[in-house]
């Protein structure tokens, strides 16, 4: 992904100027390639230190009996695996998607607010850095759960503020990415691009943007009240001063739930640009697959508290909320109908986007299916807290956002970089990583309904088998990553990539020579002449 | 059956385990309440395995079928308003059908007049506290010694050598067969969630707050949870027993208590 030199090439050809040189080009970039560049960089590398997290987690669920790590670490590992995953890992991957892609496909010539990107970027290094210090003080890191439930979460050690400090810089990063990109699309497309023409990527990120603007301040609230109850002598959940631990609960779910989507529907956009382009057909019903994410969106604030049948709500509000819950399967169902009906005819080929665009597709929707059942309440009385849920959520998070994610930067690398990345190498690490993706996650499935809670680091022996089996697949699927650090590392060797890619490709990104020079539609295109020309 | 046998080989020749089983699925449990539970969730299942055999069917036909290297060409449709009526209506139509049964068993579940007994459960780090509210029996119930033992890192035990590892506990809670019998949860310090797969009952243990739940078993015998809500270093070792027995066995099991404490 270095376009150092490439861009280079191009200060010669146009009379635009290129890079700084040195480490001040990175520091002080307000150049939205570049600040996509760290994104990427930085959300891998919180996906290898959440990884490792990951695998001593199945390292010591191998088998039964304490092996490895004592109950605390155990406890320190889930709990910092899920912060980095979804903060460190798959949020700032989008973000990077986002900052590469979107001024290119509504053809602006970087985002609205340069600076401000610069800043949101830079905030996250610190923010992990604060939060990868708690593991060396004393009483480790926090081991509440990112759920960061009270009381539990104010019995955490010296780490408590700082895990509160790093989710306020979090918040603040995402809430500046997300104005960023919304002031880019609504004022920077190229004229003759009318909202209801913007790309299906552009379109769910402007939904996600509102949904992250919507539910962090949220977040950050929520973490101010544990902090002023823990230092400053407020109650707000805390029974003894005529609080309630169950408020917290409803306060963050409120933002949690956003927070899924606001994890997929990005997910949702890339797939949405890749399965038209190998099928070599456009779109099916891009409108109603718009309205289709803003209505999830909605629904998503009316959800929260079906993460909760078990707190005691009363009857009519778990009515309500499994009701609204069970409504998501619409609109997600649609989306899903239209990519099967994209394919429907089309003449497809097999390349790695596409490969993991469709197992996004198979293995989301038995996500969205574990989903379904959750939303049943009286079943999901015997499902939360289960490894069923665990199962549920990794298959929408792992071969869904991660695989669409890995999706997105083979099918664009070659935008990036101006080769050809290898497909053999691409196509191996596909297959690896859905094989053993489905040994991790989908044993997980009987072992909640068995009777096995998360969060435990030990169980019963009836779970030995299926724990083993999931441990074989995780340590595979750990290994298969590196084969993705290869590809990158292996990437200039590849032939010289066209400026168009791949032969069903569409939308303005593909006009711009490959790799995209340093700057890109200093004047507007025609939107309408490059749509066309690819028709 | 093929799958399953190569499953145990694999699995008796990794963990080397002659206890550990393979189950697949919920259990039915013990209650009337606990088995329209499982009926729930096998009736939503199988329309999952519906609708996936439908949507995966045409999505691997077209995969086979609408490939370029066999010569496919590109349509050109790309919208028809009748198909997507279709299939958002479908699924409305669907949940309904899912919906109404839910809510059923749901106004069930909150019925918990007129019991026959009830017990206070206060959830501590990491042990349970059982009271049963007419008769004044009350006492803790935490982990075995002998999984206490084996538990400890390096402990040397062999886990599959201690029988009901993590799932034992020194005093088990005793209940009455055939009796509706209603639990109250509150919990002394951080939230804790009671869960009894077979009973069909998971309800957190929060502090400040009392929740509470009800059951009926139909059969005797012995049942087994766990705490289901992250509760600290020991979350995974609060197991819960409950023994549900004769009402006479009960009878006596209340006089005996009475005459220890």
């Amino acid at each position: 992904m270095n376009t150092e030199v490439h861009a280079h090439d191009h200060h010669d050809d146009h009379d635009d100027h290129g890079p700084a040189k040195g480490v001040g080009r990175w520091l002080f970039s307000t150049n939205h390639k570049d600040i996509g560049t760290m994104y990427l960089i930085f959300s891998l590398t919180m996906f290898f230190i959440g990884g490792a997290m990951a695998m001593v987690i199945r390292s010591e669920l191998a088998i039964p009996g304490l092996q490895f790590v004592h109950p605390e670490f155990f406890n320190q590992m889930t709990t910092m695996h899920a912060l980095i995953m979804v903060f460190g890992a798959v949020m700032p991957a989008f973000v990077g998607l986002a900052n590469w892609m979107i001024p290119m496909m509504i053809g602006a010539p970087d985002m609205a607010l340069p600076r401000m990107n610069n800043w949101s970027f830079w905030i996250l290094p610190v923010a992990f850095g604060i939060l990868l210090s708690t593991l060396l003080m004393p009483g480790g890191s926090p081991a509440g759960g990112w759920t960061m439930y009270p009381p539990l979460v104010l019995q955490t050690g010296d780490s408590f503020p700082f895990l509160i400090f790093s989710v306020h810089l979090m918040g603040i990063s995402s809430i500046m990415g997300a104005i960023n990109i919304i002031v880019t699309v609504i004022n920077m497309r190229a004229p003759e691009m009318s909202l209801l023409k913007m790309p299906m990527f552009v379109w769910t990120w402007l939904i996600t943007a509102y949904l992250l603007i919507a539910v962090m301040p949220v977040l950050a609230g929520a973490v101010t009240m544990l902090l002023t109850d823990q230092f400053f002598g407020t109650s707000f959940f805390l029974a003894a001063g005529g609080g309630d631990p169950v408020m917290f609960q409803h306060i963050f779910w409120f933002f949690g739930h956003p927070e899924v989507y606001i994890m997929i529907l990005p997910a949702f956009g890339v797939v949405s640009e890749i399965i038209p382009t190998f099928s070599r057909k456009k779109l099916f019903g891009h409108d109603s697959m718009v309205y289709a994410a803003s209505c999830i969106a909605f629904l998503s604030f009316i959800v929260w508290a079906h993460h909760m049948f078990t707190v005691g709500m009363p009857l009519t509000g778990q009515l309500f909320f499994m009701f609204a819950t069970m409504l998501i399967a619409v609109p997600t169902g649609v989306k899903i109908f239209n990519w099967v009906a994209t394919m429907w005819r089309g003449a497809m080929t097999f390349e790695t986007p596409m490969l993991f665009s469709l197992a996004f597709v198979f293995l989301f929707t038995i996500g969205g299916f574990s989903g379904l059942m959750l939303a049943v309440a009286p079943a999901d009385v015997q499902y939360h807290d289960t490894y069923f849920v665990v199962a549920h959520f990794h298959y929408v998070l792992v071969p869904g956002s991660v695989f669409a994610i890995m999706a997105g930067a083979y099918y664009w690398l070659p935008k990036w970089t101006g080769y050809m990345y290898n497909e053999t190498l691409g196509k191996v690490h596909f297959w690896a990583s859905t094989i053993f993706v489905n040994l991790t996650f989908f044993p997980m499935h009987f072992l909640g309904l068995a009777g096995m809670p998360r969060r435990i680091p030990d169980y019963s022996t009836q779970f030995a088998d299926f724990n083993t089996v999931a441990s074989i697949g995780a340590i595979g699927f750990g290994l298969s990553q590196l084969l993705f650090v290869w590809v990158l590392l292996t990437s200039k060797q590849g032939e010289k990539a066209t400026d168009r890619v791949w032969e069903g490709s569409h939308g303005l990104e593909w006009t711009v020579p490959s790799p995209a020079p340093y700057h890109t539609f200093e004047t507007p295109p025609k939107y309408r002449i490059a749509d066309e020309a690819f028709e | 059956m093929i799958r399953n046998t190569l499953l145990s080989f694999l699995g008796l020749s990794l963990a080397g385990s002659a206890k550990a089983d393979w189950a697949l699925n919920m259990p039915k449990g013990i209650t009337d309440l606990s088995l329209e539970t499982y009926n729930l969730h096998m009736m939503v299942f199988w329309w999952c395995v519906a609708i996936g055999i439908a949507v995966f069917g045409v999505m691997i036909f077209s995969l086979f079928k609408h490939r370029k290297s066999s010569g496919a060409e590109p349509a050109t449709f790309s919208h028809s308003t009748t198909a997507e009526v279709i299939w958002t209506a479908i699924p409305v139509v669907i949940l309904i059908l899912m919906a109404v049964p839910t809510a059923e068993t749901m106004v069930k579940m909150e019925d918990s007049r007129n019991p026959d007994l009830s017990i206070m459960v206060t959830a501590y780090q990491w042990k349970w506290h059982y009271k049963y509210q007419d008769t004044g029996v009350e006492f803790y119930s935490s982990l075995a010694r002998t999984s206490m033992a084996a538990r400890r890192k390096e402990s040397g035990i062999d886990p599959f050598s201690v029988d009901n590892y993590l799932l034992e506990v020194d005093k088990p809670v005793v209940v009455p067969k055939g009796a509706k019998v209603r639990l109250l949860f509150t919990s002394n310090d951080v939230i804790h969630s009671w869960w009894v797969v077979d009973l069909a009952i998971k309800k957190d243990a929060i502090p400040g707050i009392v929740n509470e739940a009800w059951f009926n078993a139909n059969a005797t015998g012995t049942y087994r949870g766990q705490c289901a809500e992250l509760c600290g270093k020991d979350h995974g070792y609060m197991p819960i027993v409950v023994e549900v027995v004769e009402p006479e066995a009960f009878a006596a099991w209340v006089t005996s208590h009475d005459a220890e404490q």
